[in-house]
């Protein structure tokens, strides 16, 4: 016992040792990641942002230098401090506040004393830095607004958040990252890559020179500037007609799927969200929980597309060979489903396809949506041929821009209305009231833009996209090149084309023509349902109107969605028709008409139903 | 004898694990003392070229060693032990303070520190006083002139003050269990340690059931045939309360704060996990920092003079308590286990050689080495990576400082001059 005594000690330490040794360096085993070894700094050397062009070039968003008044507690000597407040704008109190907060953070590291100077400011002040021991000035990058539209697009930076640091493991704290829009969806390439310098630092924060003499330092990669697919002109003066309207407008190059104008309504100024009142402004536009400023119509509203939604019906029952352009549908001013009597505007009478359309015939468009689910033996089959006919206009479904929002409409399919109603317990009656564009089909205004550019290229569309070239180079990306088609053979489309070119010359808006452009459009007036303390309200209907000019070879093709903007020639077609004209002819001739869209606001029918009082809808007078 | 059979005869394994650990140790002093302006080896303005300085003298050292008389030592214990005691006492006039501690005669170009020596000098006394033919370990007065032979210069020490150096001497015991010192004396210590540690953490009520129980099950699962010794049993458990009731009462008057400090971090008594954190950045920030070092060398380390830990002086004493956290950053565990194991086959070899002895003297003073050599490298390896409190002892062989590795290399090959001369013993 006595002999072994020693010897066991000797070997059980040993084992505790490799033990203990094993589980530190092997099992919680954390290799000094180079930016968290404390004896590490990375000083870093940030690129300048990319500058964001417009499709013709002009200047969209620049950067503009700022300044913050930096200081490092412990550095700090005794200082005349009136002076230094009075230099900087502030008074003592708050200098002494801050300061003290800057020493709790910590006294070796930098903290912001005074954010974002003026350039006056920093021009003043300088020179005299040199006085203040412990204090200087950091130059950030800011971005810089060439435009006060476009915001919903364009999107803004912030600081990157815990979540973004964690999926992320570019991002530092305190470093910008695009929150939204085109500086989200191209912020590596807006971004740039930063430098990187390590410094090998002793227990004191003391630099002790460069890490590993510097193999790991990188030097920093330019961000690159990027062109989109907007235009400047098309998009201020969208926003300028959207003056106290909700919405959204979307407008397409239908040749290349190009956005030239997506607008949503109200918006804000993008410079809003930059400098020193940045996040002040930003609490105001995130609480506005009513008119929602930060949430983009343009993508994110889901409405019933209303009736230029009959367009494409038209479409599928030619498709199909249920109907032929000449067919007829009497109207009795409205038709019947089961027992009960739907209603219609157009006056009543015979209609074939081409007064159908151009004076919006519900009629019409309930009988020829009926004959495309008795072609089948049963509603499912109808549904699913009628589903993929629609779904090939790329409704029902996310588009595929290159914007980080947005959402996905509906094309209601039979899983949908067995779910709602129960397995086989619907009919084609049930669904009816998708022939109008009412019921359950739901799309954003950028869908009905791409639907609309759909037809204007009888039968494809190319998707939507805002990116047009990176650092000068236009894009060649397969996904937005290569056209997609319909499943609507290309003859199909000249009669609903010229029902839609009868919408300007004979139909819904004919008082809405251009001189010397011929347009094909449609419109659509939307049943508008909300609850007011529980009870099911009608409110004012929403405008819509969707068109693509010229009819031959088009140019432009768009979808403007005004909420409770009544009948869509109202609102939504002076729009489509301004914007139109703008973009054609690069100036209005109908000063009466664009006089009217700029002036006239529809806040007192967004205040209705919060006004607690009876009101009325649909009201006549402008 | 001649020099030539000493040099056959001497153990070269134990040399070769020595050379290994002193060549290892070398090595990492100069990474925690490196400098970029001067990166010679033999800049001797620099710790890392004063050690190999050392490590020269050392070796000188051992030729002389190994060249003087094998009886030379056990004639001249005596007369050792009474010169390291004069010379412990002559601090308390001449000594020079370093960091607080009065443990070094200022020599000019080097620091003297005689409790490094001392250790060598007791284990020399303590082995020629039990070696004598008069001296019975079973006899209570021979195991109290034994314990004072370890006690005295310890008690020298603890003023300096260097507890840590003093509570080294109290390893020697190992020769005297070795000797025949009854077991029990070593049960009643670890019991009490035991009761100690765990009234800190669960209080005297659970040290009570806990005994309690032990006795139960001791008492049911007993052959019937063995006779309960109730009275001592009562006694022993009636002390052991006591003593648990003690403990609490010193803890909490006689030590101080940073005392408690050290427990409360060691057994984690501290419960609130922000507190603990925050004791561990302050009070246990030697350990903190040497075991984050440790713990980021990983598996095959950062490489060497790659350690950033290490260059940014982050673990305070690196180059000489703390010696041991660079081998862990920048070998990783290929370099810590491969520490552990040198020391374990040294001192296991040093245990083969003590046993082979014939003569008492030379096997008594084998175990003063080994005792004091795993004493140690026990406290300072476990305090670096955390498993025992911080106590300031250097690492042998290792850590940085003459007086040490002078001290450390002679308490070694004295040990194995008598193993080379031991089939000459029958003079």
């Amino acid at each position: 016992m006595k002999k072994v005594l020693l010897s066991s000690i000797i070997v059980i330490i040993g084992i505790t040792f490799i033990g203990r040794l094993s589980y530190l360096q092997i099992f919680s085993f954390s290799p000094d990641q180079v930016l968290e070894d404390p004896a590490i700094k990375a000083i870093y050397d940030y690129p300048e942002r990319g500058y964001i062009y417009d499709r013709n070039g002009k200047l969209l968003v620049g950067n503009q230098p700022a300044y913050d008044v930096m200081v490092i507690p412990r550095e700090v000597q005794p200082l005349d401090t009136l002076e230094f407040c009075s230099l900087l704008g502030i008074d003592k109190e708050q200098f002494i506040d801050k300061l003290k907060k800057a020493r709790i953070y910590s006294p070796r590291l930098p903290s912001v004393l005074v954010p974002q100077l003026s350039k006056e400011d920093y021009a003043r002040l300088q020179e005299k830095m040199r006085k203040y021991e412990g204090f200087y000035i950091q130059k950030r990058s800011l971005r810089d607004y060439l435009t006060e539209s476009a915001a919903n697009v364009l999107g803004y930076i912030s600081e990157v958040n815990e979540r973004d640091l964690k999926k992320n493991p570019y991002y530092e704290q305190g470093e910008l990252t695009g929150r939204t829009g085109v500086e989200k969806q191209y912020e590596e390439t807006l971004r740039g890559r930063k430098g990187v310098q390590y410094i090998q630092k002793d227990r004191f924060n003391r630099d002790i020179g460069p890490y590993k003499n510097g193999i790991l330092d990188t030097l920093p990669e330019q961000g690159k500037e990027i062109s989109i697919t907007l235009d400047k002109d098309l998009q201020e003066y969208g926003e300028r007609l959207m003056n106290g309207k909700r919405g959204g407008i979307v407008a397409i190059e239908p040749e290349s799927g190009e956005i030239l104008a997506m607008i949503s309504g109200p918006t804000y100024n993008p410079s809003l969200l930059v400098g020193r009142e940045r996040s002040r402004n930003y609490s105001k536009l995130h609480y506005d929980t009513i008119a929602k400023p930060l949430f983009d119509r343009a993508i994110s509203a889901e409405g019933s597309p209303g009736s230029p939604f009959k367009t494409l019906n038209a479409l599928v029952a030619l498709q199909e060979g249920v109907i032929q352009p000449g067919t007829t549908f009497r109207c009795y001013n409205g038709f019947y489903v089961g027992n009960t009597k739907r209603g219609c505007h157009c006056g009543g009478g015979m209609r074939n396809m081409n007064s159908g359309i151009y004076k919006s015939c519900n009629a019409y468009f309930a009988g020829t949506f009926r004959k495309i689910y008795e072609k089948f033996p049963t509603t499912d089959e109808g549904m699913d041929v009628w589903e993929k006919h629609m779904k090939s206009f790329g409704l029902g479904n996310y588009l595929g821009y290159d914007l980080p929002t947005g959402r996905p409409g509906r094309i209601p399919g039979k899983t949908y209305y067995d779910k709602w109603y129960g397995d086989n317990r619907w009919a084609s009656s049930y669904i009816i009231s998708n022939s109008i564009g009412q019921g359950e089909v739901a799309a954003t205004p950028i869908q009905l833009a791409n639907m609309t550019a759909a037809i204007a290229n009888r039968g494809h569309y190319f998707t939507p996209h805002i990116l047009k070239k990176i650092g000068g180079i236009p894009i060649d990306l397969p996904q937005f090149t290569e056209a997609k088609y319909t499943t609507i053979d290309r003859k199909h489309f000249e009669p609903v084309v010229q029902g839609m070119a009868d919408v300007y010359k004979k139909g819904t808006a004919k008082w809405l023509q251009i001189p010397d452009i011929e347009i094909a459009g449609k419109t659509g007036t939307v049943e508008n349902f909300t609850k007011i303390d529980g009870l099911k309200t009608q409110l004012t209907d929403h405008s819509v109107f969707v068109a693509f000019a010229p009819v031959e070879n088009p140019k432009i093709a768009l979808a403007v969605y005004i909420e409770h903007g009544y009948y869509g020639a109202r609102y939504a077609g002076h729009i489509a028709s301004l914007l139109i004209e703008k973009y054609l002819k690069g100036e209005i001739t109908r000063t009466d008409l664009e006089k009217r869209m700029l002036e006239k606001t529809l806040e007192h029918e967004y205040a209705k139903p919060h006004s607690g009082e009876e009101f009325k809808i649909n009201e006549y007078v402008w | 004898m001649s020099g030539r059979s000493v040099l056959k005869r001497v153990d070269w394994l134990s040399v070769l694990f020595f050379l290994l650990l002193v060549g290892i140790g070398w090595i990492n002093i100069y990474s925690s003392t490196f400098s970029e302006e001067s990166p010679s080896i033999f800049d001797f303005g620099q710790l890392y070229g004063k050690q190999l300085f050392f490590i020269g003298v050392s070796l000188v050292g051992v030729l002389v060693i190994l060249a003087l008389e094998a009886s030379f030592y056990e004639r001249f214990s005596s007369v050792l032990y009474i010169i390291s005691l004069v010379l412990l006492l002559g601090l308390f006039l001449f000594g020079k303070t370093i960091a607080g501690a009065t443990s070094w005669y200022d020599l000019g170009f080097f620091n003297l520190q005689p409790s490094e020596f001392a250790k060598v000098a007791t284990a020399l006394a303590l082995a020629k006083y039990l070696s004598d033919i008069q001296t019975d370990i079973k006899r209570r007065k021979d195991q109290l002139y034994a314990f004072l032979i370890i006690l005295v210069p310890a008690l020298l020490i603890v003023p300096q003050p260097d507890p840590g150096s003093a509570m080294v001497f109290f390893a020697l015991v190992f020769v005297l269990f070795r000797e025949g010192l009854p077991l029990y004396y070593l049960g009643i210590a670890l019991l009490a340690i035991l009761v100690f540690i765990t009234t800190l953490m669960f209080g005297t009520t659970w040290v009570g059931i806990g005994l309690a129980l032990l006795i139960a099950i001791f008492l049911l699962v007993k052959k019937s045939s063995f006779k309960v010794p109730a009275i001592p049993m009562v006694i022993f458990f009636t002390v052991a309360i006591a003593f648990s009731l003690s403990v609490n009462f010193v803890y909490n008057n006689v030590f101080e704060q940073r005392h408690r400090d050290r427990f409360s971090l060691w057994l984690r008594l501290e419960k609130d996990p922000a507190k603990l954190e925050e004791i561990r950045k302050t009070i246990g920030y030697n350990t903190y920092q040497s075991e984050k070092a440790i713990e980021s060398g990983g598996f095959s380390g950062k490489g060497f003079l790659e350690g950033t830990r290490t260059k940014g002086d982050f673990v305070p004493e690196q180059h000489t308590d703390y010696i041991f956290s660079t081998v862990g950053e920048e070998w990783g565990f290929l370099g810590t286990a491969t520490v552990v194991i040198l020391f374990t086959l040294l001192l296991l070899r040093l245990v083969y050689l003590a046993e082979r002895q014939r003569n008492a003297f030379s096997r008594m003073y084998g175990y003063g080495v080994i005792s004091i050599l795993l004493i140690h490298y026990f406290i300072n390896v476990g305090m670096v990576i955390g498993v025992l409190p911080t106590v300031g002892i250097p690492l042998p062989f290792f850590s940085y400082g003459g007086s040490g590795l002078l001290g450390f290399t002679a308490l070694l090959f004295i040990f194995l001059k008598l193993d080379a001369n031991r089939l000459n013993e029958w003079l």
